[in-house]
């Protein structure tokens, strides 16, 4: 399932209910998952804000892309993305990705895939505020 | 033919438009696009291009009710 959401998450219900609706238990032996949450700081200044911008439709379809991609190279049970848009707080979760599979090597190997992916392919954008103004994040972290 | 245009992030700031549309002669590629709309601003070579939320090289043929989009790298998750 992918989901963009434009209000704040909790990663960890959003997976405990999620993996309750699949109805797999005894079928999965791994769960991976990555949360990724805003930071207070970036490139040595204080970071007071986010506003995340993404391209409805593009965006969805990208991460569907992602998800037929991993499914294709790796043996998996079920895959679970939520992304934040618009306000974020120090703190809030940005995104969870989560992969369910029978061993962990698949799990661990398609959310890395997933995450780097998402970072590099799927339209969003970062805006930060800052102490003396805002500015856009003009590229990701390298890992 | 007429043409959707979609601008995001630092791009719709510096061209201060978000979605219009444009009338462009036959066969225009994405870069000749960028031109009609840009004010005079140079492409960076950093700019990302898609046709129908489709990424696309900016040498990429436009054609009739196309929606053709511009923004900077991408900085998700």
């Amino acid at each position: 399932m992918i989901q963009i959401r434009e209000k704040a998450f909790q990663p960890w219900d959003e997976l405990q209910s999620y993996q309750d609706s699949l109805q797999i238990n005894g079928k999965y032996g791994a769960t991976a998952v990555f949360v990724g949450s805003m930071r207070d700081f970036n490139e040595g200044d204080d970071v007071q804000a986010m506003t995340l911008e993404h391209y409805p439709g593009m965006t969805e379809k990208h991460l569907d892309k992602i998800v037929q991609t991993a499914r294709q190279q790796w043996e998996l049970i079920d895959i679970l993305i939520i992304h934040r848009v618009g306000d974020i707080s120090p703190n809030d979760p940005i995104v969870l990705v989560a992969v369910w599979s029978a061993h962990r090597a698949n799990a661990f190997d398609a959310s890395r895939y997933i995450m780097e992916e998402l970072k590099s392919k799927a339209p969003f954008w970062k805006k930060e505020t800052l102490s003396n103004g805002v500015r856009w994040v003009e590229k990701n972290t390298s890992g | 033919m007429s043409i959707n245009i979609r601008l995001f992030a630092s791009l719709r700031e510096k061209i201060g438009k978000a979605e219009f549309n444009i009338e462009a002669n036959k066969a225009t590629t994405v870069k000749e696009v960028w031109t009609l709309i840009s004010n005079d601003l140079p492409m960076q070579t950093n700019t990302l291009c898609a046709i129908n939320m489709e990424y696309v090289d900016s040498d990429h043929k436009v054609t009739d009710g196309d929606e053709v989009a511009f923004f900077p790298p991408v900085t998700g998750g």
